[in-house]
């Protein structure tokens, strides 16, 4: 191996490692939250990749839509909770947030796309898109069941990935898309081409981990989502709503996502199942940091991106089969580390 | 004028095990209420269930108002809070943090109010401000879950057993606090292991034994009884022995 080469995979592995970064930190902060293991991150990113590469061709995403039909569901789930006190507040919140929002967004969307077709406008859009199915997914899926056991959840998410990745398949179609640079700069650094997209992936997951940063060390709700997340009873108990936090939760987990799809889709191709994959990398990243550690899982997603693209280069048959393996001695010294857990308690 | 809290026929079961039996309850304006008993009455049931985080059936009224339909985080918006046993605070964030989200409810300007009211009641918590919670003293960490209720400027103050574990001047401390809070306007509802010292500051006093109040009335009243006095603050004299029995 030459230095080129050396230079190359280090800067392919510390971008998609940066990208990791960012779905392990989401991944952590939903379950330190909520107890959600947020296997449908993965969606979140095909979600938001794919509507913003269907919005630079000018046509109207189907997640618009599905982001209207869910709003319509949680309504629903809203209505049903309220029917033993009806008061007026409550009521015109679920409708702003259920209805309003959502067909506006849809109507945004319908109306922009093809009309005006710039970068900024179309991640706007896929963003706001993400966000609001993040919100509703949280609703119908999660809130109802938020009490239950950590398992109970698991299986939750598990229906949810599937059934996204179903409605993605619908969607997108089963051809993979790409979408257009956030940045078409290149430049060389002695033998390395460093590209404006690599650059700006780094400067967005920079920027949002200091964003998340000074959001939780700083602000009233930040601080509110750090107290749920350390004592959920505790919490209640000074009147912070579980279901807030939970909302505040999968709102930044979604719009994180749908940001490192956005990211991803000029650099690959993907397709309507890839997003589960590249989720699942961000994952091993949180397992390392024990679903808890915010620092640990970004070191440990730069990790993940730099052993993918070193076995990349030497066995890239047996890629993700070497990434995969790093999670096993991680849970055998963690569980040589921890003590006994009762499987019954959360 | 209406009892600020008014517990009426409210039973409490864990599945199939009743543990606490139609028990009925007041707690007046600018009143410390106190429910003493043995380890296991159903104390503490009876106070997670007021707060909501126990499901009860029977009428929960709070200012003559029913909220027994109202979940923790709308009883607290309504004024009621609770210091739990074991203080539930948050162990990684600063005292600062702690008592800031204690009026996570309130706005900002009263926040600033109460934040200078509690550290005059707890000197002790502004002069550890930065440390954090998990780190403080069994007594301190006492004051903190007391303040960060406080901060929420509450109306009525549950405490569930706030000298356990702690040294007796501490203990003195905290007891000496609660009769400041009556003063300022807050009611307290206190529920002790420590009976001597309970009974000594209430105004009002249930006596809990298996899931059912044996006695109620005026503090004064219940701690002459003479059941109480041998059950609960030890043999005042060979008087009290036979007509206990």
């Amino acid at each position: 191996m030459n230095t080129t080469i050396l230079l190359f995979l280090l800067q392919d592995g510390i971008t998609n490692g940066a990208i990791y970064a960012l779905l392990g930190l989401a991944l952590v902060l939903v379950f330190a939250v909520t107890r959600v293991i947020l296997i449908p991150q993965g969606e979140f990113i095909t979600y938001g990749a794919l509507s913003y590469a269907t919005l630079a061709t000018g046509q109207v995403p189907g997640t618009a839509r599905l982001a209207v039909a869910m709003g319509l569901v949680a309504l629903g789930f809203d209505l049903f909770a309220a029917r033993k006190s009806w008061r007026p507040g409550p009521l015109a919140r679920a409708l702003a947030v259920d209805i309003v929002l959502p067909v506006t967004v849809l109507a945004l969307t319908a109306g922009l796309a093809g009309r005006i077709n710039n970068v900024p406008v179309n991640i706007a859009l896929s963003l706001l898109v993400v966000a609001l199915i993040g919100l509703f997914l949280y609703r119908i899926a999660y809130q109802p069941i938020a009490h239950t056991s950590v398992l109970v959840l698991l299986i939750a998410s598990v229906g949810c990935h599937l059934a996204m990745q179903g409605f993605g398949l619908v969607f997108f179609g089963a051809e993979g898309l790409r979408g257009p640079a956030v940045s078409d700069v290149a430049m060389s650094l002695g033998p390395l081409q460093v590209t404006g997209q690599s650059l700006v992936v780094y400067g967005i997951t920079a920027a949002l981990i200091v964003a998340l940063w000074l959001f939780f060390e700083f602000t009233k709700y930040g601080k509110a989502l750090r107290a749920t997340a350390v004592n959920r009873l505790g919490a209640r108990l000074v009147g912070i709503r579980t279901t807030l936090s939970g909302q505040i939760a999968f709102l930044l987990a979604s719009v994180i996502g749908a940001i490192s799809g956005i990211l991803i889709v000029p650099i690959t191709t993907l397709y309507y199942d890839t997003g589960f994959i590249v989720g699942l990398k961000g994952f091993v990243a949180a397992i390392v940091g024990g679903l808890v550690s915010y620092p640990l899982t970004a070191v440990a997603a730069i990790g993940v991106g730099l052993v993918e693209a070193f076995s990349s280069f030497y066995a890239s048959n047996y890629k993700e089969v070497i990434v995969f393996t790093l999670i096993i001695p991680v849970l055998v010294l963690r569980s040589l580390a921890a003590p006994d857990v009762d499987e019954e308690k959360d | 004028m209406t009892m600020l809290l008014s517990v009426s026929d409210v039973s409490i079961s864990y599945g199939k095990v009743e543990a606490v039996r139609s028990v009925s309850l007041d707690v007046g304006r600018d009143e410390i209420a106190t429910i003493v008993g043995a380890n296991g009455a159903g104390k503490t049931t009876l106070l997670n269930a007021v707060m909501g985080i126990l499901p009860q059936h029977g009428r929960i009224a709070f200012d003559g108002r029913d909220i027994a339909g109202l979940d923790i985080e709308d009883r607290v918006a309504a004024g009621l809070s609770l210091v739990p046993e074991h203080r539930e605070l948050f162990g990684t964030m600063s005292v600062a943090d702690n008592l800031l989200l204690g009026a996570f409810r309130r706005p900002r300007a009263s926040a600033a109010r109460a934040f200078e009211r509690v550290y005059a009641l707890f000197p002790r918590l502004k002069e550890r401000r930065q440390q954090l919670a998990g780190t403080l003293s069994g007594g301190e960490q006492q004051m903190l879950a007391m303040g960060r209720a406080l901060m929420g400027e509450p109306r009525l103050l549950m405490l569930d057993e706030p000298s356990l574990g702690l040294a007796p001047l501490i203990v003195a401390d905290i007891f000496r606090t609660i009769g400041e809070l009556r003063a300022a306007g807050v009611s307290v509802l206190l529920v002790e292991q420590n009976a001597r010292a309970a009974l000594q500051i209430a105004d009002r006093a249930y006596v809990m034994e298996l899931g059912g109040f044996i006695l109620s009335g005026p503090a004064d009243t219940v701690s002459a009884d003479p059941r109480v006095i041998a059950s609960y603050l030890g043999f005042q004299g060979e008087a009290a022995a036979p007509s206990a029995g």
